[in-house]
């Protein structure tokens, strides 16, 4: 278990642009050297400033962009070599999320646009069926399968395009800021079905520019420059002090302060739910 | 300006059995629907047509007004023809004269029986489209173009396309009205002057909408490759169509319709 991966990448370097005669300069790679590995059933955030090569390492993840130099593996397959054939392999292990939720929709009909990953793959009717019908109540969007997109708000819009993904079984599911374009209620119904994905034994990796977000993972990664500057659980990546734009989520600022005035909070406090617990504990004991 | 308000397609909600018929047997029963339309030769035969159209209007349960609103854009056309026959047609008895116009027994009988021929083509091909939904209208296509795939016709990726315009429209209208708001904030009129005004108007609309339109593209095509997209080779569909009996019936109505047209040209009581 310790060391199943599911993603491995491998001194990984892009460029979107290539000369045709001369390698890219250094300056060109959006992504630059990047070796990191993201273990099966592991909730990964990964975080960092606009331009900052967050989407561009996400479509890494499932052959959506190919490495200039080094590789990447899923599921110990190499994306170069399978995209050659059938990148749908890959694509079916790692399932993507993108940040418009109007921009991923296939269908005018909600239960089609589920289907269509599925349907894709050559599943049974029956089958797609089943699994339409267990996404979409597992987004809590069943009763409105016969709907139109374009009625729905961009939450509701956005758990269809995740009931998608998951219609598709994927091991691994990437969400490229996701909530960036949703109002507070639908930020935190994503949250809630990405933590329910988490809990199913799925790999997660949540890119997003909210910390409070990225506090509820195991591991956090920040992305500078195309280059990962800082890698760790979210309580030590909280304690650095070189986060530079990124703000601090609530929770771990407010222990700064208690323990400022005296309160022992511990480090490894980051989300709102784990301070409010242990200021629970704390009244009681 | 609300854009959003054109309506899209012109379905009409309903449950009927004419609702529940196969895509694939609505349109091809309109598709000889249509085609009867021209073996008629006379009105009295016309009589077959009309009974086989409001039969199934009023199997639709679609109140008659919603069906004659797909006259309205195609009024104009319609009196035209019409106009035409009555004038231009020289031959049987004249009832008139006017100038080098004569107006003949034979152009009010052919006035009278294109305009009629037109407006049952009408009725019958917005039943259809009133009767079933625009997605499902376009798996029938795709399921009926299919055969035609092996001679070089792309029915899948044509499919596909009607699909993504369909699901696209409100998407596109919504950006419009954005833009729209957004230009008139700067100053821009939409609204009055003369048509050279107006059509130099929509330029700052135009630009911004394609922009768009491109961005959209772009990103659905990246999610759609993400979805295990490959076109159409080794895909299965959540929906079979399957004939049940109300397609039997149908079908089976229409053959017998269509036969009876094709005699009623043989017989010259009829
Ligand atoms: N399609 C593209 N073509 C050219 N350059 C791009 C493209 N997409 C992103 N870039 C560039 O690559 C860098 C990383 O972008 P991106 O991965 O989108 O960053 P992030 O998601 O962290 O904001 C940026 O400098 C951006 O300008
Ligand atoms: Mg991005």
């Amino acid at each position: 278990m310790a060391s199943d991966p599911m993603i491995q990448l491998k001194d990984v370097r892009f460029a979107y642009e290539q000369g045709e005669d001369d390698t890219p300069q250094a300056a060109e790679f959006a992504i630059d050297g990047v070796s990191f590995n993201i273990e099966k059933g592991s909730f990964v955030a990964i975080v960092g400033s606009n331009g900052s090569g967050k989407s561009t390492l996400a479509k890494h993840m499932n052959a959506l962009l190919l490495p200039t130099s080094g590789e990447v593996l899923v599921d110990d397959l190499n994306t170069v070599t399978e995209s050659q054939t059938q990148p749908w392999e890959i694509r079916k292990r790692v399932g993507m999320v993108f940040q418009n939720p109007d921009n991923q929709l296939v269908s005018s009909v909600v239960e089609d646009d589920v289907a269509f990953g599925p349907e894709n793959i050559g599943i049974e009717p029956s089958e797609i069926r089943r699994r339409v019908d267990e996404s979409l109540q597992m987004v809590g969007m069943y009763e409105h399968r016969k709907k139109g997109p374009h009625l729905l708000s961009g939450g509701q819009k956005q758990r269809i395009a995740i009931a998608g993904v998951i219609a598709m079984d994927p091991e691994c599911v990437v969400f490229d800021e996701p909530t960036a374009m949703l109002d507070p209620k639908g930020r935190r119904e994503i949250m809630s079905i990405i933590r329910k994905l988490h809990s199913q034994g799925r790999t997660v990796v949540l890119i997003t520019h909210f910390m409070e977000e990225a506090a509820e993972a195991d591991r956090i990664i920040i992305m500078e420059h195309g280059k990962v500057h800082a890698d760790g659980t979210p309580a030590q990546i909280f304690s650095r002090d070189d986060l530079g734009v990124l703000a601090l989520p609530f929770a771990v600022k407010m222990a700064k302060r208690l323990r400022q005035s005296g309160i022992d909070v511990p480090a490894d406090i980051v989300t709102d739910e784990q301070l409010a617990d242990f200021l629970c504990s704390k009244e009681q004991g | 300006m609300a854009v959003r308000d054109i309506t899209l397609g012109q379905y009409f909600p309903g449950e009927s059995c004419i609702h529940r018929l196969d895509p694939r047997v609505k349109i091809v029963c309109t598709f000889v629907y249509l085609i009867s339309l021209f073996v008629v030769k006379s009105f009295s035969a016309f009589l077959l047509c009309i009974l086989f159209l409001g039969t199934v209007i009023a199997l639709s349960k679609i109140p008659f007004k919603f069906i004659s609103k797909g006259l309205k854009p195609v009024i104009f056309l319609i009196i035209l023809t019409m106009v035409i026959n009555l004038f231009f047609v020289s031959t049987g008895d004249v009832l008139a004269k006017l100038g080098p116009i004569t107006i003949t027994k034979d152009g009010i009988y052919r006035a009278l029986f294109m305009g009629l021929r037109l407006v049952l083509l009408i009725f019958g091909s917005s039943l259809m489209t009133l009767t079933t939904k625009p997605i499902e209208l376009t798996d029938g296509m795709e399921k009926l173009l299919s055969p035609l795939a092996k001679i070089g016709l792309p029915a899948h990726e044509l499919a596909m396309m009607m699909t993504i315009a369909l699901r696209f429209i409100p998407t596109l209208l919504d950006e419009t009205d954005k833009i729209m708001k957004a230009q008139t904030a700067r100053g821009a009129d939409f609204e009055n002057g003369s048509i050279k005004e107006k059509a130099k108007a929509l330029i700052p609309l135009l630009v911004p909408l394609f922009v768009s339109a491109f961005r959209i593209a772009g990103d659905l095509a990246m999610a759609m490759e993400a979805r295990c997209y490959h076109g159409g080779s080794g895909r299965t569909r959540m929906h079979q169509m399957k004939l049940g009996k109300g397609d039997a019936v149908a079908i089976a109505v229409t053959v017998i319709y269509l036969a009876l047209v094709i005699l009623s040209r043989q017989l010259p009581l009829l």
